[in-house]
């Protein structure tokens, strides 16, 4: 399939005594769309700048191609980057910003085997600047002023600066988070199509699980300078391998359980069908159960009974918060329920996700908080600027 | 007055008027005038003598610009290298620089300027260390000269020196607050696209921090070339600028306020195109694009 491009082989990062980044080993594959995804100071920020050159691993290896490129500045790296915010040159217009790269002459080496600087031709120049902007859909906008632009105006040129100088790989830094929702979702489509139309690797930084979800070809989510889980978004959603990663990717109920036998799991002392196996006999687990793989039924016909204590009408579904023995539970549900009625709830086999314990057992997939968790969800001034100084707000 | 808080400028409009308009319009109309003697004393008339006799001092107009744009260039030279030091450095290397820079600007400017006298008089205290690290004799020997002491003060150098050590700050503190707002991120894009370091200067930095040194130009330019203690201290008068020749029209023996404001006008003039010139430079995006 795709071959090996860029590796981190235990690479590990700190600042001032402060891990940052922890025997980081991981590879990007030629021409695949990569999100690294994660809370604010969970080090994927630095990751990129490793790679972009712009930060030297405490200890460990970057290899780009197989060579060693540890010590190899930004500017000979055959990687480009869009900056958090963009960084686009003030003092130069649209066109000029595109074209910084290409006027760059670069070394290469002649004929008879010397180093030689070598400048790209004018029209050449001309023609990847003008071809470049009409790849973002920018043309006609070759001598506007940057700060006449738009947010998503503005990131259609940084994305252009970039990939005009061809490179193998693209790395975005929070791209899309200067941009206001339907924004975000517009340049998320084309950030998938520039990527596909260009056929090069593009690394993407973001803390929005829902566009890591749906841009990427693999998510890598990392918390606490750990990688936390590798795979394609439906791996990490389907089948997450630990409470952080169940809980950060979408909603969960995450509950204890014992592991009866190969696809029997026990949740509140009732057995339950499962299709998860490898575990020992009676072995203590986390058990991910997702809000819209419960079906409510009536209490009588119920594998669980509880006690509905908020409903929410979120347009397609009603957020349910149920009440199990004290342990509340998220249900997505179109069946309008009302608060304190006593419903059951029937779960598919399917429906149900072992994982082993993990230091974040219980930590995380209890909605008895559910309504301080959701305005943290949607508080826009959550979103990280600059998390390699560690600012990330603990809550 | 529509805007209650307008209030509080009106005590710098009148400042301003009493004290600046007011007496560029006394400037203009001694400088457009002569005294002519009459039984009943003197009375002014309209002339343009004084503008005309002024070519008897163009050699002085030319030394001044030109001395002035000497130290300007060299006060760039020096600071900016200072203040872009300054600027990546720490904060803490940032205030003891900046206390360094500022501390010689809390001595008394005359004092400042009579201390580079006694150090660069004949047998001042540089002369003094030459002769005894034997130089002055090293230097009689390789040039077959006879000399006991190196001609520093009243020389043209000495005015240069006095004017780069006194308006340096004036040069380094513009600079340095441009450079220290510059967007690192900015100068990260720039190598990430394949800017090495001296590419990276030449076309982010400097572009990005020409409105410093046009500020810092302009501080240092404009009171060089209208200055006259230091001419005439260091200078010894041998190198009369136009700070000396006016002075001497209003207070000294050439006595004639009318030539002494036409002068003046003239300067402030040819200082205000300089500026004007300065700024479009500033300013403009093709100069960003020449360098």
């Amino acid at each position: 399939m795709s071959k090996e491009l860029i590796r981190l082989k235990d690479v590990t990062m700190t600042f001032d005594g402060e891990t940052v980044l922890k025997d980081i080993n991981i590879y990007f594959n030629d021409k695949e769309f990569l999100t690294l995804l994660g809370p604010s100071g969970c080090g994927k920020t630095t990751m990129l700048r490793i790679i972009g050159g712009f930060q030297t691993p405490t200890s460990g290896d970057v290899l780009f191609d197989g060579v060693r490129i540890n010590d190899v500045p930004p500017h000979l790296r055959q990687v480009n980057t869009v900056f958090q915010k963009y960084a686009l040159f003030p003092h130069l217009n649209v066109y000029d910003n595109v074209a910084f790269g290409l006027r760059i002459p670069r070394e290469t080496e002649g004929p008879d085997g010397k180093k030689q600087k070598v400048k790209l031709p004018k029209d050449e120049i001309d023609q990847r600047v003008r071809e470049m902007l009409e790849v973002v859909s920018l043309k006609g906008f070759e001598h506007r002023s940057i700060a006449s632009l738009s947010g998503g105006q503005q990131q259609r040129v940084a994305i252009a600066r970039a990939l005009v100088n061809r490179p193998k790989v693209l790395l975005l830094d929070e791209p899309l988070g200067a941009l206001d929702m339907r924004l975000r979702k517009d340049m998320q489509q084309e950030l998938k199509r520039i990527q596909q139309q260009m056929g090069i690797t593009f690394i993407n930084v973001t803390h929005d699980q829902e566009e890591a979800l749906a841009m990427s070809d693999t998510v890598v989510v990392m918390n606490e300078g750990v990688i936390q889980q590798i795979g394609t978004p439906e791996d990490i959603y389907n089948e997450p391998k630990n409470a952080f990663v169940a809980d950060f990717i979408g909603e969960s109920n995450i509950v204890d359980g014992i592991m009866r036998a190969d696809g029997v799991v026990e949740i509140f002392n009732r057995r339950f069908a499962c299709l998860d196996g490898g575990f020992e006999k009676d072995e203590p687990v986390d058990v991910v159960i997702r809000p819209e793989d419960v079906d409510i039924v009536s209490e009588a016909e119920g594998q669980l009974r509880g006690v509905v204590t908020s409903v929410t009408f979120k347009g397609v579904h009603y957020d349910t918060i149920v009440d199990f023995y004290g342990f509340k539970w998220l249900i997505e549900t179109t069946d309008y329920c009302p608060v304190d009625s006593r419903i059951g709830i029937k779960i598919d086999p399917d429906g149900i996700h072992v994982m082993k314990k993990s230091k974040y057992s219980g930590m995380f997939g209890d909605y008895s908080s559910y309504s301080e968790e959701y305005d943290e969800i949607n508080d826009p001034t959550l979103i990280d600027d600059d998390e390699a100084e560690g600012t990330a707000d603990e809550e | 007055m529509r805007n209650k808080r307008s209030l509080f400028a009106v005590p710098y409009v009148i400042w301003m008027a009493l004290f600046v308009v007011i007496p560029i319009i006394i400037m203009l109309v001694y400088s457009l005038t002569v005294p002519v003697e009459t039984a009943q004393g003197d009375v002014l008339h309209g002339s343009l003598e004084n503008f005309t006799g002024m070519t008897l001092y163009a050699g002085v107009f030319g030394r001044s610009f030109w001395l002035a744009l000497v130290a300007t260039v060299i006060c760039l030279f020096i600071g900016y290298p200072v203040a872009y030091l300054m600027s990546r450095e720490g904060p803490g290397f940032q205030r003891v620089a900046m206390a360094l820079i500022m501390l010689p600007m809390w001595m008394n400017f005359l004092l400042r300027t009579y201390a580079w006298m006694s150090i660069l008089e004949n047998n001042g205290l540089l002369n003094q260390l030459f002769a005894k690290l034997g130089i002055i004799s090293l230097y009689n020997r390789l040039t077959g000269s006879d000399i006991d002491h190196f001609q520093m003060i009243r020389t043209s150098g000495a005015v240069v020196l006095g004017m780069v050590y006194n308006y340096l700050p004036f040069m380094i503190l513009p600079i340095y607050t441009v450079l220290v707002k510059l967007d690192n991120r900015l100068i990260e894009a720039a190598a990430d696209l394949g800017a090495n370091s001296a590419t990276v200067f030449r076309r982010v930095t400097l572009p990005l921090s020409l409105s410093g040194i046009v500020s810092g130009v302009t501080m240092v330019f404009v009171p060089s070339v209208s200055t006259f203690a230091i001419s005439r201290l260091l200078g010894g008068g041998k190198e009369t600028m136009l700070g000396d020749l006016i002075e001497n029209q209003f207070l000294g023996g050439a006595y004639n306020p009318h030539l002494g404001a036409a002068i003046s006008m003239v300067m402030m003039v040819i200082v205000l195109i300089c500026m004007v010139v300065m700024n479009h430079f500033g300013d403009g995006e093709e100069e960003a694009m020449m360098l």
